[in-house]
């Protein structure tokens, strides 16, 4: 991997942007394949009316590198990237960001799975939703352990 | 043995604390015996109790029971992550 970066912030993100960062200089890339994690309004059968995302400070960074670390011994990528808001969130707004870039679009799109499927169950983020029910903690969903663990059957 | 614990999301509210300083002797010491320890307190039991599934990491590394806990170790309990 030639180029990684990963940034926890409040602030929103421009695709295009990051996507010229990924690219840039990097001739040999023929595939980019990224995605985007948006807040919905619905969840469990309730309106959410925006969430709140804790996270934890140093521990999250750590991990997140460590994803795109283990992304590039698994793949052949080029480049790759995260990006993670936190804070106050309403729906529609742009949640998370993963690339990664490689020479064809098989190694990019197995890179960019790898890396949500791990961040879903190692990254340490928290979301509290508000709902007209009050507020509550979102539980982990099981879907995202067994997503998580067919990565650990493949070679 | 001197040991920073933090708590995060739900289970931080429940306990209504951030972080404790824990300064005591735990055998085993790993992430088990520090557990078990906090919970010598019946207030932290019955947190620890009804927040079912936790998991734990020890200088901000993912952890498991078994993890060892050294010296000025920052060891945090958390729910599982709900991120992405």
């Amino acid at each position: 991997m030639l180029r990684s970066k990963v940034l926890v912030q409040e602030a929103d993100f421009d695709v295009s942007t990051e996507v010229r960062w990924l690219r840039e200089g990097l001739p040999e890339i023929g595939a980019v394949a990224t995605f985007i994690g948006t807040v919905r309004d619905m969840n469990e059968n309730s309106m959410v009316r925006a969430m709140t995302l804790e996270h934890y400070p140093g521990m999250t960074e750590k991990a997140l590198e460590n994803i795109l670390k283990v992304a590039d011994s698994r793949f052949e990528i080029s480049s790759a990237m995260i990006i993670h808001r936190v804070g106050p969130l309403y729906p529609e707004d742009q949640i998370v960001f993963a690339a990664a870039t490689s020479a064809h679009r098989q190694q990019a799109f197995l890179a960019c799975e790898f890396i949500m499927d791990y961040l879903k169950t190692e990254a340490p983020f928290w979301k509290k939703e508000d709902t007209p029910q009050g507020a509550r903690w979102v539980s982990a969903r099981d879907s995202d352990d067994s997503a998580m663990k067919r990565w650990e059957q493949v070679s | 043995m001197k040991v920073k614990v933090r708590f995060f999301a739900s289970l931080k509210e429940q306990l209504g604390q951030d972080s404790m300083d824990v300064e005591a002797a735990f055998s085993p010491a790993t992430v088990a015996g520090l557990r078990a320890h906090l919970c010598s307190d019946p207030a932290f039991a019955a947190v620890f109790e009804q927040a079912g599934r936790l998991r734990a990491a020890v200088n901000q590394d993912m952890a498991d029971d078994d993890t060892p806990v050294p010296e000025r170790a920052e060891v945090a309990f958390f729910p599982p992550v709900t991120g992405g």
